[in-house]
């Protein structure tokens, strides 16, 4: 880093360097300015996290005794929360149906955004880019608005209860998002590439999977992890349509399942907690670049 | 290209079968890729939409067809102190949160701005809270806000500023200001990444010029950066009044809209109404009653920032 070494050389002659370079790269400012407030940021927004995992594997008497146990560590770490969240709840079918709905989803938007996207870009109609306000409108709906209705639709279908309810309606958040990324990627894609193929006699269907959808994998990757992490996350519909016990979502469960009475067990609420984050967290992370890019991307267009 | 070459690449095509041709066609073409989206998006979307409308104004509960009822919903939640308090709390969470989340995400963005080794792992921990799914954030601050054992409690305690535990969640606004703390934690993330992608696309070279023509770090921010970062501001701050507006998990899982109903947001109430009490029509008035706001925010938000875009003679996409 040029800036840093520059920094160093300047904090030495602080008077002698050019004001203006001087006033902003001397190394003491840029601690106060840059780097405190950066690792406040980061202390707040990740203590939560800290704070779960450290609840998750204290023991029951250092969880409730501030007194005599520092909160910030552990003496005598245990494993007895996870274990009882594994084998005495019914967290493993919670994780498969959260799992499954999730694929399910995914896989259902990305499948329906790619033809739409595809149409919407690349198969240009008049008042194509209608059809693409429209479903751009549509991801200003929010579910709350929307699941009391729902709801009595999902039971007119007779689908509640059912997890395939919920792979039906998470699209309704998802199509909209992936399809704006997706019209974005396609839009990148030379359309001299397409011409060519045509010229060549390839039907369409055959330029969509040969051509275009495997120059758009970065954005199929990313329109993917973006609805899988969304999927994984949502509420509310799976809090109102899912009854059952075992045919809810991680979210869902911990929430409605682990907090019984008065008495709350935080060290098993906490383990819950980490034990539903870290699968969307590791995902997360094989994927990070992916998924700033179609955050950031999405917001762009 | 010889004649041959063209003969042999063309014959493949005479041979299609008729499916094949079929969905050569554009006009079919275009409805069969477009069907799968526009199909669940109408029945998932757009008809629960009209039937939320419609269901506002029945008196429809769980296991029996309503029938139409007029105004008498919105009537009933006129006199309903409960339904007036959600209203305020809601605009008063969104108005809140909004700028706490944009103030501090915005510096955030221009602190990521800087030269910083690791800067993309750096990112990637920021986005966590905007990652994990946020009932389970919300139930570890409703851990961190535990009455007896809150460890904000301990460190103030322990550091000597407070002799007794703070009450965060018992009495109403302590409560109001506490969701509000919590939903800001989750969405300076998603602001700051956002616009640090705007702060990078602004050219350096603004930058130099000011600089060379004597302008100040504050006169630099206020000339250059922000004027640059308000079309994607625009953009940023629409998505997050809505969804903050609507805002569902956070209280539902910190509070459940207690203490005294003091916390109810709208879609909380909706909820709490129309599920769990059975009142679907009632349930489904208060969230239509969510609608005129979220236009308002909409309106307000796009066209006050984005209007500066059409000022600069740029057109409007």
């Amino acid at each position: 880093m040029t800036d840093a070494t520059l920094a160093e050389n300047h904090a030495e002659s602080t008077k002698t360097a050019p004001p203006e370079r001087l006033s902003w790269d001397s190394g003491a400012r840029r601690m106060v300015v840059l780097w405190l407030p950066l690792c406040c940021f980061l202390l707040i927004l990740l203590f939560p996290f800290y704070w779960m995992t450290v609840t998750a594997f204290k023991p029951n008497a250092e969880l409730y005794d501030f007194g005599r146990h520092n909160p910030f560590w552990i003496t005598s770490p245990t494993l007895d929360h996870i274990y009882k969240l594994l084998f005495e709840t019914a967290y493993p079918s919670w994780l498969f149906t959260t799992m499954s709905v999730a694929i399910g989803a995914t896989f259902l938007s990305l499948l329906s955004s790619t033809l739409a996207a595809y149409a919407i870009q690349r198969l240009r109609f008049r008042g194509s880019q209608y059809v693409g306000l429209a479903i751009y409108l549509a991801y200003l709906v929010p579910p709350s608005i929307l699941f009391i209705p729902l709801a009595t639709t999902i039971v007119q279908f007779g689908l509640f209860d059912s997890p395939i309810a919920l792979i039906l309606v998470y699209p309704t958040f998802l199509v909209p998002f992936c399809t704006w990324l997706l019209i974005g990627y396609f839009k990148s894609i030379p359309y001299e590439l397409e011409e060519c193929a045509l010229i060549d006699g390839a039907t369409r269907l055959q330029i969509l999977r040969q051509i275009t959808l495997p120059l758009a994998i970065p954005g199929l990757i990313s329109a993917g992890i973006f609805s899988f992490t969304l999927s994984w996350n949502e509420f509310i519909y799976a809090l109102a349509f899912i009854q059952s016990s075992e045919n809810k979502t991680v979210p869902v469960a911990i929430l409605t399942e682990l907090v019984t009475g008065d008495v709350y067990q935080w060290g098993a609420l906490m383990a819950g907690a980490l034990l539903g984050s870290l699968p969307v967290a590791i995902f997360y992370s094989f994927f990070v670049d992916y998924y700033v890019s179609s955050l950031t991307g999405a917001v762009k267009e | 290209m010889s004649v041959t070459a063209a003969e042999r690449w063309i014959r493949p095509a005479k041979q299609q079968s008729a499916l094949v041709r079929l969905f050569d066609n554009k006009a079919f073409l275009i409805i069969a890729c477009l069907l799968p989206a526009i199909g669940l998006l109408g029945v998932f979307l757009t008809y629960p939409l009209g039937l939320g409308v419609w269901l506002a104004f029945t008196d429809t509960t769980i296991g029996r067809r309503g029938v139409f009822v007029g105004l008498e919903n919105f009537e009933f939640l006129f006199e309903d102190p409960i339904f007036w308090n959600a209203v305020f709390y809601s605009v008063f969470y969104t108005s809140v949160a909004t700028v706490g989340k944009f103030a501090l995400g915005l510096w955030l963005a221009l602190l990521l701005n800087n030269h910083l080794p690791m800067k993309s792992l750096l990112r990637a921990i920021i986005l966590l809270p905007w990652i994990v799914p946020t009932v389970l954030s919300a139930i570890a601050f409703w851990w961190i806000y535990d009455p007896q054992f809150s460890i904000i409690s301990w460190v103030l305690i322990e550091t000597g500023i407070r002799e007794t535990n703070v009450d965060f969640i018992n009495t109403a606004w302590p409560a109001r200001w506490s969701l509000i703390a919590a939903n800001i934690w989750r969405g300076i993330p998603f602001v700051a990444i956002s616009l640090l992608a705007g702060l990078q696309t602004i050219s350096p070279s603004l930058y130099e010029a000011a600089m060379l023509d004597g302008a100040s770090a504050w006169q630099r921010f206020r000339y250059v950066t922000f004027p640059m970062l308000l079309p994607i501001l625009a953009i940023v701050m629409t998505f997050s009044i809505i969804f903050t507006f609507t805002d569902f998990q956070l209280v539902y899982a910190i509070t459940r809209g207690g203490p005294v109903n003091s916390t109810h947001l709208l879609a909380t109430l909706a909820f709490q109404r129309g599920i769990p009490g059975g009142q679907l029509g009632e349930g489904a008035a208060i969230a239509v009653s969510m609608i005129p706001f979220l236009v308002f925010a909409t309106l307000f938000s796009y066209f006050a920032l984005a209007r500066r875009k059409w000022q600069q003679g740029e057109s409007n996409d």
